[in-house]
């Protein structure tokens, strides 16, 4: 609550009084600061969730631990601004966070009317349903009449009212603030159904006092092509985001890691040559040094390392790669070439 | 110095310069700062309107046609995800705030007052009881007391499946109070005209007594006749209505659905939490300002009262009230107007009040975020001001006139 009013209150003030913010300034003003600040979520495991010791991790806040690592070579240097869904925008259009990397949808409204751009889509998701075992469910066909809790201000809130519109079904919808209160009142009882992207549903069931309890229905009923978003108009910043998720999937493709990264460095193929910086100067196009995606990879791995260990095998959600396998291995994440 | 009186009696009045008139002076610095402010207004507008625009962020008021597309818990007007716009869904916001706090504002005064008046009971246990709930209720945040009614109490209540069943079409579990809805039939209009017809009597009476009393000193009773009047005469004629099987109005009793109980009316657990939050919390200060009014009218008054035989209930509501509503008025007005604005706390536990719909969801899903909170703060500033300006009003009413 209180950090929301403080981030429309920011938002108000510097859009009442700042100066326009000229374009390229973010990472001049990231590199003088001396450190990225990031808007995460307010706690989603395999997404972004501090840890008992403050420590943040997750598939999107390695995201943001690349970029710091390609600006300073040091992936720490990120400060966290955890934001409720409704906040979010509000907070990067106000330039309280540098970039959002908090699983949001982008949506033709939010990428042209908010003054937004989405560099990338780090994770193909899709909206689906939780309800608990003994209510005997077994599709999202049968929900009608049901309650559903669901957060405010997302387009999970939109493609709700959507589906069940387009079904001819009935529904009562309680809406949360934040994701925290969503979950919790229906693990409470107060709703029948959960409804957010399923990646979230497979990260909130962990929270759930019974995590046996409860089911993820079959039906998937959106496209939800989550990524960072930055402000619109800053084209040098949108592309160190942009590449610096490319850098992550070429680095899979290529079979470069975490552990063999030094190794790679003496490789033959030109087309690691060019991405690690020992070829061409394509990190300075972008305004980094030419091994920027090198340090990327150094400190934080490449997306599949990143996606086994927050999300994938190497976490509690077990999530399998899916949508998001490579597309040499039938999935959507597509490098865009180093060259 | 006989010089200098004369050149000061000479120079000033006809020639003192209008710079050194502390009047215009006045004049001037306030018309200064009133245009400094009006500068800064329209420095910060035309700032924002171009950086919006430079940002790509669009502005103006026209999002409020669009099709909003999502679905609110609680509509007292018509509102779907495929007709309703963002300006319906203002309107939604807007009246359920204005319902759950019209609704706060008459439990908490009746509450209040009651709580006030035992606190200066002689019955000791009586006020000590109510000198604890004051202490208790109005040192606690609201806000954790809207999550403790909220999650501890209202969130205890079972499954719709194992609904509490409270006997004449009442049921109560974790998604809400479910009740009979009334369906009215053709001869609806019978009874409400008979229910006018008692109103009317009821008026005629009272006036009635009340010269009665007035000139011959007998009293008559006004309460009896009234409650009968008005509530069982048209009683009487329903019962009347059904067993000639014209019933005026039927039933919908709430029926077991595969999840809710549907058919009936419903109140939301989040209004009942957001209005017990408000009520109790309000009453605790109302009862404070309440036994500030009582012991503000000098015990004179009392004792005067009692030496004329009145009983001590008649001295409270004729005497001592009345002169204590003096001082109760203003610090009450205030507490409605908390009352009011507190009420946005309702985004902690998701009843769709103004904030909640409004700056929450139409905010996010539009991003025109100088729009929807000045139209917000608008709509409170308007809210507070209105209730100001009627409270004013009966304040003047109350206050002492001064001959």
């Amino acid at each position: 609550m209180k950090k929301a009013l403080v981030s429309i209150a920011f938002g108000l003030t510097a859009s009442l009084f700042a100066t326009g913010a000229s374009a390229q300034a973010t990472l001049n003003s990231v590199k003088q600061k001396g450190f990225l600040t990031c808007g995460s979520n307010t706690g989603l495991a395999g997404f972004g969730q501090p840890d008992a010791q403050g420590n943040w991790t997750g598939l999107d806040v390695d995201l943001c631990r690349a970029i710091a690592a390609a600006i300073f070579d040091d992936p720490s240097k990120v400060r966290y601004i955890p934001l409720a869904a409704k906040d979010r925008f509000t907070a990067l259009q106000s330039g309280e966070v540098d970039v959002l990397s908090r699983n949001s949808t982008k949506t033709m409204s939010r990428d042209t009317q908010l003054g937004l751009d989405f560099p990338a889509i780090n994770y193909y998701d899709g909206q689906g349903f939780m309800v608990r075992k003994k209510l005997g469910v077994s599709s999202a066909k049968e929900l009608n009449g049901a309650s559903i809790c669901t957060q405010q201000g997302t387009t999970t809130e939109l493609n709700l009212a959507d589906y069940f519109r387009a079904n001819n079904m009935k529904y009562e919808v309680v809406a949360f603030a934040t994701s925290d209160e969503t979950f919790k009142a229906y693990d409470s009882g107060r709703c029948d159904a959960f409804t957010t992207d399923a990646s979230g549903l497979y990260a909130e069931r962990l929270r759930a006092s019974a995590p046996d309890d409860h089911i993820v229905l079959p039906e998937i009923i959106s496209k939800e092509p989550l990524g960072p978003a930055v402000r619109h108009g800053d084209n040098q910043w949108s592309d160190i985001v942009s590449w610096t998720h490319n850098a992550m999937l070429n680095a899979e493709e290529l079979g470069v890691t975490k552990a063999n990264v030094d190794q790679m460095k003496t490789s033959d193929n030109p087309e690691i040559k060019r991405l690690l910086g020992t070829e061409g100067k394509f990190g300075e196009a972008i305004g980094l040094t030419n091994d920027w995606a090198y340090r990327i990879i150094k400190h934080v791995g490449n997306y599949g390392e990143s996606f086994e260990k927050n999300v994938g095998e190497g976490s509690r959600l077990k999530i399998k790669r899916g949508q998001n396998a490579l597309w040499t291995k039938g999935g959507l994440q597509y490098g865009i070439p180093v060259r | 110095m006989n010089s200098v009186q004369t050149a000061v009696s000479q120079t000033s009045p006809p020639k003192k310069s209008f710079l050194y008139d502390p009047k215009v002076r006045g004049a001037f610095y306030q018309v200064v700062l009133v245009a400094a402010i009006i500068v800064l207004f329209y420095v910060a507008a035309t700032n924002a309107v171009e950086n919006l625009q430079r940002a790509r962020i669009a502005s103006g008021f026209g999002f409020l046609n669009n099709t909003a597309g999502f679905d609110i818990s609680q509509t007292l007007i018509e509102f779907s995800a495929a007709g309703g716009t963002y300006g319906d869904a203002f309107i939604v916001g807007l009246l359920n705030t204005l319902i759950v706090s019209a609704i706060g504002i008459f439990f908490t005064t009746f509450l209040g007052f009651l709580i006030g008046i035992a606190r200066l009971s002689k019955n000791w246990m009586v006020a000590k009881v109510a000198m604890v709930y004051v202490e208790v209720l109005r040192n606690v945040p609201l806000l954790v007391q809207l999550l403790f009614w909220y999650i501890a109490v209202l969130g205890a209540l079972p499954h719709p499946r194992d609904s509490l069943e409270m006997g004449a079409g009442f049921y109560l579990n974790s998604r809400g109070l479910f009740m009979a809805q009334p369906l009215w039939g053709p001869n609806i209009g019978v009874l409400v005209a008979v229910f006018l017809l008692g109103l009317i009597g009821t008026f005629i009476y009272r006036r009635w007594a009340k010269k009665q009393q007035e000139q011959t000193g007998r009293q008559y009773p006004v309460g009896k006749v009234t409650l009968a009047l008005v509530l069982g005469l048209p009683i009487l004629t329903w019962i009347v209505l059904a067993l000639v099987g014209a019933n005026p109005i039927t039933f919908e009793l709430p029926r077991r659905g595969t999840f809710n109980l549907t058919g009936g009316m419903q109140i939301l657990p989040e209004f009942v939490a957001l209005l017990l939050g408000l009520v109790t919390y309000t009453a605790a200060f109302i009862a404070e300002v309440v036994r500030a009014g009582i012991l503000a009218v000098s015990k004179g008054q009392t004792e005067a009262a009692g030496s004329l035989g009145l009983p001590p209930g008649k001295i409270l509501r004729l005497v001592v009230i009345p002169q204590a509503m003096r001082v109760i008025i203003p610090p009450l007005t205030s507490q409605y107007l908390n009352l009011t604005k507190n009420s946005s706390l309702a985004v902690a536990i998701g009843y769709p009040d103004l904030v909640q719909v409004f700056m929450g969801t139409v905010l996010n899903q539009t991003g025109q975020a100088i729009e929807v909170v000045v139209i917000t703060m608008g709509v409170y500033l308007t809210i507070s001001l209105l209730t100001s300006f009627f409270m004013n009003i009966y304040n003047r009413r109350v206050a002492i006139v001064e001959r």
